[in-house]
C-alpha cells in the first residue's frame, strides 16, 4: 500500500500497481490533459501537454520536497509519498504555451474536420488554452494524403505518434512512421506500403485530433448528432464491446468500447464496418406465410397463432436455435417449445467457422469462430436438452420423417444453409423460419418472420472466453421486422414490454451455467465460471 | 392577499361631470383621428400591386440564399452548423468530398424546409463562411409542400436573383474595412485575397 497526494488529496495505490500520474489522479477525479499517452501504448512523453509539478514527501518528517522543473504525469511513476499538483499557476501556464505552440501550425479547418467535437484539441483549448492568439498566421487548410485504410490530413497532425506505436506494438506490422526533423516531422507511409491490417482503424480512434480519418465516415455526420450505445459485436466469437453510433435510427459507425478482459481498446475492421449489414436492403421485413406454393404476407399475429397451432398438434416438433441468438431469446424460445409441447427437441445451428483464430503481437485475437453466442445458446440448449441435437443430426432425422414441424431460429450475418440441407429439412410437414435475410431455407418455408438485427435488440452474449457481456439496443427495427425475445416474451404469457433483464435474472436462477449473471452486469461483464472456479477450489480445498 | 385586508385601498371612478355625460369631447377626440389619418400620409402598402421598401434590405430575415465564391461555386463547406443551430430543424445536408482540388468539403443536397422556417436568422449567424444569407425577399408561395423545399439550386438561383442589390456579406465587410481604414500599402494584400 502506498499514498500518493494529488492537488492535496491522497490517492491509495496498491502495493503492485504500477501507475503513473495521469491514472492517479484520475483516481483523485482529477483529469490531466494528454495526447501521446495511452494506456494501451508504450510512454513517449513527447507532447508535454501532461506537465505537472512533482514532488516527494519524506517519510519520517513529512516534509515535501517538489522539483524545480516540470516533469510529464505520463512517465512518473506513482510511488508512496509522491506527491502531484496540477492546478498550479506554473502548470496552466505550461498548458497554455503547448496548446499556443500546437496551434502555430495547426489548420483551422474545424467546420470541415470530422474530428470536431470530439477533437482533444478543442477541448483542451477550450479548457486550459489562452483566448488569444499572439502569431498572426493567415488561417489554412490541410493536405490530404491517401495512405491505405484511412486518410492522412497531413497538416492537422500534433506529432503524438500514438498510430505510430500502435502499429508497431499493437499490430505488429509497422507500416506507419514519423519522417523529417523538427518542425517539418510528418506520419507518412513508406511508398508501396500503404497502412493496410485488420486493426487499421484503430488509429483514426487513438487519434487525438482529426489528422487520421475514417474513409468510410469521412463527412457521413457531425460527431455531435450521433448518440452512442453500448453494444457487443457478433462478428465473431470474441464478442468485442463497441460502441453502435446512431442518429435517427440509422447507424453511422460503430466505435470500441474499453473493457480490459475482451478486447481492452481495440476493435478489428470487420466489426467496425460491419453496420451497413444493418440497413441492408435484403432483410425480410414483416411476416409471410406460403400457402401452396404462394407467398403472401400476413400480420404477425395471424403468423404467431399459426405457429403455436402447428406446434401443438405437431406429432414431434423441434427447435433449431442459431448461434446469434441472445441467451435471453434462446431461453424464452426454449421454454416456450418445452411448455406447448413436452416431447419438443431442442437442436443447435450450424456454427459458422472461418480460418484459425488471428492473433495478433498485442494480444488482439480475431476469432475464427464466426458468432458472438455459441456457448450461452448450447448452455440454454443443455438446459432444457440433454444433449441438445447437433445440427447435422436434426437434418438427418428430419430426412428420416422423425420430425414433423421444425422452428428454426436464425439471424445469421452471412449465407449459412444451401439448397441440400434447406430439402432436407423441407421433408417436415411444416417449416416456420425466422431469419434476417432471405436464404434457401426460407424460400422453402410455410411461415417466415423478418427478425431484429444486433443492434435492434438487448440482451446477452457469452463470449469464447464464458464472459457474460450486455448489449443495449441502439436503434429500432427496421418498419415489419420483431424482435424474437418480445414474441416469446407474449408467447410466454409475460405481461407488459419485453424485459430482458428480468429474463437473465430468471436464467441466472434456474440454469446453473449463467447463475455469475445474477444482478446487475457491470459494463466489462461477468465471467460465468468464476462460481465453478470458485467451487473447484472449495472442493480441492476440502 | 385577502379583499379585506388593510393594505388594499379601494379606489372608485370618479363620477361624470356634465360635459363627459354629454359625449360630446370623446366625439371631437375620435373625429380628429379620423380626419388626421384621411388628410394625413398614407403608410399602407397596397400590396400585391405595390411592394414595401425596406430602410435597410440588408438586415431583413427573408427568404435564404447560398452565396457562390469567386469561381461561382457554392461557397458552403457543409459544416453543418447552420443545422445544428437551427430552431426548427429545417435544414437538411449531404455532406461528401468536393470535386474541386482547392475544396475539402462541399453540400452534395442542401434543402431548406420554407414551411417549417420560422426566420430566425440563427443559419446566418452560425454559419463560418457566410454562406447562407436572408434575403429581403418576403412573399415566398407554393403549390405543393414539395415545392417549399428549397434545394441547392434553387437557393443558389435566389443568390444569383439578389446578389447585385445585397452584396454578399463578406464584400460588405471588406467594401466597409477599405472604407473605414487606409491600410498601409504592405498589408493591402492580407485583406484583398481573404
Amino acid at each position: 500500500m502506498g499514498i500518493v497526494i494529488v492537488d492535496g488529496k491522497e490517492v491509495e495505490i496498491g502495493a503492485h500497481e504500477r501507475l503513473n500520474g495521469i491514472q492517479v489522479a484520475a483516481r483523485a477525479g482529477i483529469e490531466i490533459p494528454h495526447y501521446c499517452w495511452h494506456p494501451g501504448l508504450s510512454v513517449v512523453a513527447s507532447c508535454r501537454m501532461c506537465l505537472v509539478e512533482v514532488g516527494t514527501r519524506d517519510p519520517k518528517t513529512g516534509q515535501i520536497v517538489m522539483l524545480p522543473k516540470l516533469m510529464p504525469a505520463c512517465n512518473t511513476q506513482a510511488k508512496d509519498g509522491t506527491v502531484f499538483v496540477t492546478n498550479s499557476e506554473k502548470v496552466a501556464r505550461a498548458r497554455a504555451m503547448v496548446e499556443e505552440d500546437l496551434l502555430l501550425r495547426h489548420p483551422i479547418d474545424c467546420p470541415i474536420c470530422d474530428k470536431a467535437g470530439e477533437c482533444r484539441l478543442q477541448d483542451y483549448h477550450f479548457k486550459f488554452g489562452q483566448s488569444e492568439r499572439r502569431a498572426e498566421i493567415r488561417p489554412f487548410t490541410s493536405r490530404k494524403r491517401d495512405i491505405g485504410d484511412v486518410f492522412l490530413f497531413v497538416d492537422r497532425c500534433i506529432m503524438c505518434t500514438r498510430c505510430v506505436r500502435f502499429t508497431r506494438e499493437i499490430t505488429g506490422t509497422s507500416e506507419l512512421l514519423v519522417v523529417n526533423r523538427g518542425a517539418h516531422e510528418e506520419i507518412d507511409v513508406l511508398p508501396e506500403l500503404p497502412l493496410n491490417n485488420k486493426l487499421s482503424g484503430n488509429v483514426v480512434d487513438l487519434c487525438p485530433v482529426g489528422a487520421l480519418a475514417d474513409k468510410d465516415f469521412l463527412y457521413k455526420q457531425r460527431v455531435w448528432y450521433l448518440r452512442r450505445h453500448p453494444s457487443v459485436c457478433v462478428l465473431c466469437a470474441t464478442g468485442c464491446a463497441i460502441w453502435v453510433e446512431e442518429n435517427q435510427d440509422r447507424v453511422y459507425r460503430i466505435k470500441p468500447r474499453e473493457n480490459p478482459f475482451v478486447n481492452r481498446w481495440w476493435i478489428c475492421n470487420d466489426g467496425r464496418y460491419s453496420y451497413p449489414v444493418i440497413h441492408h436492403p435484403n432483410r425480410l421485413r414483416g411476416a409471410w406465410q406460403r400457402q401452396n406454393g404462394n407467398v403472401s404476407s400476413i400480420n404477425w399475429a395471424g403468423a404467431i397463432g399459426q405457429m403455436v397451432d402447428k406446434v401443438q398438434q405437431a406429432r414431434q416438433p423441434a427447435l433449431c436455435l442459431s448461434p446469434f441468438l441472445t441467451n435471453e431469446e434462446a431461453y424464452l424460445a426454449c421454454r416456450w417449445i418445452k411448455q406447448l409441447h413436452p416431447q419438443s427437441t431442442t437442436a443447435l445451428g450450424p456454427i459458422p467457422r472461418q480460418g484459425e483464430d488471428e492473433r495478433f503481437p498485442g494480444g488482439f485475437v480475431i476469432s475464427g469462430e464466426k458468432c458472438p453466442n455459441r456457448l450461452g445458446v448450447e448452455g440454454v440448449a443443455y438446459w432444457f436438452e440433454q444433449p441438445p441435437l447437433r445440427f447435422n443430426d436434426l437434418l438427418a432425422r428430419t430426412a428420416e420423417g422423425h420430425f414433423d414441424v421444425i422452428v428454426v431460429l436464425g439471424g445469421y450475418i452471412k449465407p449459412w444453409i444451401d439448397a441440400e440441407q434447406a430439402d432436407a429439412l423441407r421433408r417436415a410437414t411444416a417449416l416456420i423460419v425466422a431469419d434476417v435475410f432471405p436464404t434457401p431455407l426460407s424460400d422453402r418455408a410455410d411461415l417466415i418472420f423478418g427478425m431484429a438485427f444486433f443492434a435492434e435488440r438487448e440482451g446477452s452474449y457469452v463470449n469464447r472466453q464464458h464472459r457474460l457481456q450486455w448489449s443495449a439496443r441502439a436503434i429500432r427495427p427496421p418498419f415489419g421486422s420483431r424482435c424474437l425475445g418480445s414474441v416469446f416474451w407474449e408467447l410466454g404469457g409475460m405481461s407488459g414490454l419485453y424485459q430482458p433483464r428480468e429474463v437473465l435474472a430468471e436464467i441466472a436462477r434456474t440454469i446453473p451455467y449463467f447463475s455469475a449473471a445474477s444482478g446487475e452486469i457491470p459494463e466489462c461483464g461477468v465471467d460465468l465460471r468464476v462460481n465453478q472456479l470458485a467451487e473447484q477450489t472449495v472442493s480441492t480445498g476440502q | 392577499m385577502k379583499p379585506d385586508s388593510s393594505e388594499i385601498r379601494w379606489v372608485d371612478e370618479s363620477p361624470l361631470n356634465m360635459g363627459e355625460r354629454s359625449y360630446l369631447p370623446l366625439f371631437w377626440d375620435g373625429l380628429t383621428t379620423t380626419f388626421r389619418h384621411l388628410i394625413g400620409p398614407k403608410l399602407t402598402v397596397q400590396f400585391p400591386e405595390e411592394r414595401h421598401q425596406f430602410p435597410d434590405p440588408l438586415i431583413y430575415r427573408g427568404v435564404h440564399r447560398l452565396n457562390r465564391d469567386e469561381q461561382g461555386r457554392v461557397k458552403c463547406v457543409a459544416c453543418f452548423l447552420c443545422a445544428t443551430a437551427c430552431p426548427a430543424h429545417c435544414i437538411d445536408i449531404v455532406a461528401g468530398p468536393s470535386p474541386w482540388p482547392d475544396r475539402e468539403k462541399y453540400p452534395v443536397v442542401f434543402n431548406i424546409d420554407m414551411l417549417r422556417c420560422i426566420f430566425c436568422g440563427m443559419c446566418e449567424e452560425a454559419c463560418p463562411v457566410d454562406a447562407i444569407e436572408l434575403t429581403s425577399l418576403y412573399d415566398l408561395s407554393g403549390k405543393s409542400r414539395e415545392e417549399m423545399i428549397f434545394d441547392k439550386e434553387k437557393l443558389l438561383s435566389i443568390y444569383d436573383q439578389t446578389k447585385d442589390q445585397e452584396p454578399p456579406g463578406w464584400l460588405r465587410g471588406k467594401r466597409e474595412i477599405e472604407d473605414l481604414i487606409e491600410l498601409p500599402q504592405d498589408d493591402q494584400d492580407l485583406t484583398q485575397d481573404k
